[in-house]
């Protein structure tokens, strides 16, 4: 009874993303049974679109300094929370986190009026970066908090016993010890970001990101094929990034020799 | 003792010298008002129950903690403003915080990279220091591979290859097992001999701290209680709840008429024929060690005074056996420790016996 309702709920999870690549390689523009016949044309079609090349790039971009920003602040964050405490800690905490629980319509929404209303700034790809940092420093941020507390603090005062400065020490023993978390953030927010839609598509000028990009093209019902074979070869670069960024951090938790405490697979 | 001919450490005056220490946490007073001298050479323990602050002093010492009044001098030198990096102490941690990702080597020369010296100088400081611990040869393997003895060696040969004036140990035995535990006790002292440097151990189990310490300074609440060496510490407890927390005592309840006291069970004395006499904190009682007392098999004599009594509790550990007895006229049994003799037999519950006491092993707390 439990097997069949767990057989059931997987089946409800994926079985719409197994479609993808049924019908990537469904020779047709029908997204319907029957299939007509095993073709990859359409992943040759979509390797000469060059709007698609300049949106992947778009995306790449966005994804790459995002997480890097969205981790730096992550770390300094996490940081703060687990070694020290002050007034107000659980409420900035619990602020930092809110985006994660936030609607992003509503995230969207306001970010465009601040954008344009008040800031009267252009829309270009820097403006989906700085959002796209809002929504993924949560995630660094719990992903890092997990890495600081399996961090003994008595780490960090050996090392200043032994001589050396605050900075050094960071430099030395903290980085090299959570760099297992940092890696797993940066894979993570990158992953996030580039799949991200709403905020993309609210916040984009001229040059769209990729899942903007895809969505443009629904109108056409014979770029559809193209679309399916664009998603399968994003979902299966989203499940290594996540493998590989929980990979990575299983590796240096056994590495130091703690138990595992969280992270998110 | 204390002559101020300007030399620094000559003997006389103190490595270390805490005055009018005190440390609040918040609303919490970890530290209140310590005075204590540490003598340079010395090998002493803080020894309390946990939250008594020992830590807390241990941590201020090193410069990890800020006193908020009060002064820390060490070697001669005022240590406020003095940050722990720059103090001639250095720690050996609770949990060791052996560097995972570092080898032995790396870990155990990780204060010296700052310093000068070749790096075949450093090199040799570094087998010199895993020598001294038996660990020679262990310097390429990898840190977190490592058993928890092997980290403490490591821990320690990290600490002293710096040579510092003053090792601080924060509790390092006591995340071993018991065999493991007893010989790193004899280790730590033969080490301490052999480097001379000071150490200061913390401590909550008074036989570590009694087997270990040239003097121990035991804590409650913030405070220090008493400062002595072991064996005083244990005859001449300073008051009834340092007697309760070094080793074992039995308590008689006692009444004091001029200089004469009358125990319960074992009669009347002269106070000044005790050995001892301390603050009770409360009624005044009478207290002596188990093994300051012998049960007389049939046959025997006694040296001094005899009490009599039923055995009411027989506990057997293979070469010591306990007895609870409960002497006549006294409500609550006295534990007596025997060693065991080849050839004679233990006695059984509910025997009657005769205790074999004296007044010169008794510490009136009044």
């Amino acid at each position: 009874m439990l097997r069949g309702y767990v057989l059931l709920f997987l089946a409800f999870l994926y079985a719409p993303i197994l479609l993808l690549p049924v019908f990537a390689f469904n020779d047709g523009t029908a997204i319907a049974f029957p299939l007509n016949g095993f073709t990859t044309r359409w992943f040759a079609e979509m390797t000469q679109s060059r709007e698609l090349h300049a949106a992947l790039l778009n995306s790449l971009m966005v994804a790459a300094a995002a997480s890097v920003l969205a981790v730096l602040l992550g770390l300094a964050a996490a940081r703060a929370n687990v070694r020290y405490r002050f007034p107000g800690k659980a409420a900035a905490m619990g602020l930092v986190m809110l985006p994660l629980v936030l609607p992003e319509i509503i995230v969207a929404t306001s970010l465009l009026v601040v954008i344009v209303q008040f800031l009267e700034w252009p829309l270009t790809l820097w403006t989906v970066t700085a959002a796209h940092v809002l929504i993924c420093t949560p995630f660094a941020v719990a992903i890092l908090n997990a890495s600081f507390q399996a961090l003994d603090p008595a780490m960090e005062e050996a090392s200043i016993d032994l001589g050396e400065s605050r900075a050094s020490t960071f430099r030395l023993i903290t980085l090299p010890l959570v760099m297992p978390g940092i890696v797993a953030a940066l894979l993570i927010s990158f992953t996030i970001s580039l799949d991200e839609f709403i905020i993309a598509f609210f916040l984009t000028g001229s040059d769209p990101t990729l899942p903007v990009y895809i969505w443009s093209l629904l109108r056409f019902p014979k770029l559809l094929p193209i679309i399916m074979a664009l998603g399968t070869i994003l979902v299966i670069l989203s499940i290594l990034i996540l493998t590989l960024a929980e990979w990575n951090r299983r590796r240096g938790l056994a590495r130091a020799g703690v138990k595992d405490t969280g992270g998110f697979l | 003792m204390n002559d101020s001919s300007g030399t620094t450490h000559a003997g006389s005056d103190p490595l270390i010298r805490l005055g009018g220490v005190d440390k609040h946490f918040g609303d919490y007073h970890a530290l209140r008002g310590i005075d204590l001298d540490i003598r340079a050479g010395e090998f002493f323990s803080l020894l309390g129950p946990s939250g008594c602050g020992k830590t807390t002093l241990l941590r201020v010492i090193a410069g990890f903690e800020d006193v908020s009044e009060g002064t820390v001098t060490l070697d001669g030198r005022d240590m406020k403003g003095v940050s722990a990096n720059k103090r001639p102490t250095n720690m050996v941690f609770q949990s060791y915080a052996i560097f995972p990702h570092l080898s032995v080597a790396q870990n155990v020369g990780f204060g010296l990279r700052k310093l000068d010296g070749t790096k075949a100088e450093k090199a040799a400081r570094v087998a010199g220091a895993l020598e001294m611990v038996g660990l020679a040869g262990y310097g390429a393997r990898a840190a977190h591979a490592l058993s928890g003895g092997q980290r403490q060696r490591v821990a320690l040969a990290r600490a002293l290859v710096l040579r510092p004036k003053v090792l601080l140990l924060d509790e390092p035995l006591s995340a071993l097992d018991k065999k493991m535990r007893e010989q790193m006790q004899v280790e730590l002292i033969r080490l301490q001999r052999q480097v001379g440097i000071t150490f200061i151990l913390v401590t909550h189990d008074q036989e570590e701290a009694l087997v270990m310490s040239d003097r121990i300074a035991v804590m409650f609440e913030g405070e220090i209680v008493q400062v002595a060496e072991a064996e005083a510490l244990y005859r001449r407890p300073a008051s009834r709840r340092v007697a309760e927390f070094i080793g074992v005592m039995n308590f008689l309840p006692a009444s004091v008429t001029g200089d004469t006291v009358s125990v319960a069970g074992l009669g009347e004395m002269r106070i000044d024929a005790l050995q001892s006499t301390a603050r009770s904190d409360g009624d005044p009682v009478a207290g002596f060690r188990p093994e300051t007392a012998t049960l007389l098999f049939p046959g025997q004599d006694a040296p001094d005074r005899v009490a009599e009594g039923t055995v009411q509790e027989v506990v057997y550990y293979g070469d010591m056996t306990y007895y609870d007895v409960v002497l006549d006229n006294a409500e609550m049994p006295v534990r007596i420790s025997m060693r065991n003799v080849f050839g004679r037999p233990v006695l059984e519950i509910g025997t009657r016996t005769r205790l074999a006491w004296s007044p010169g092993a008794i510490t009136l707390f009044r």
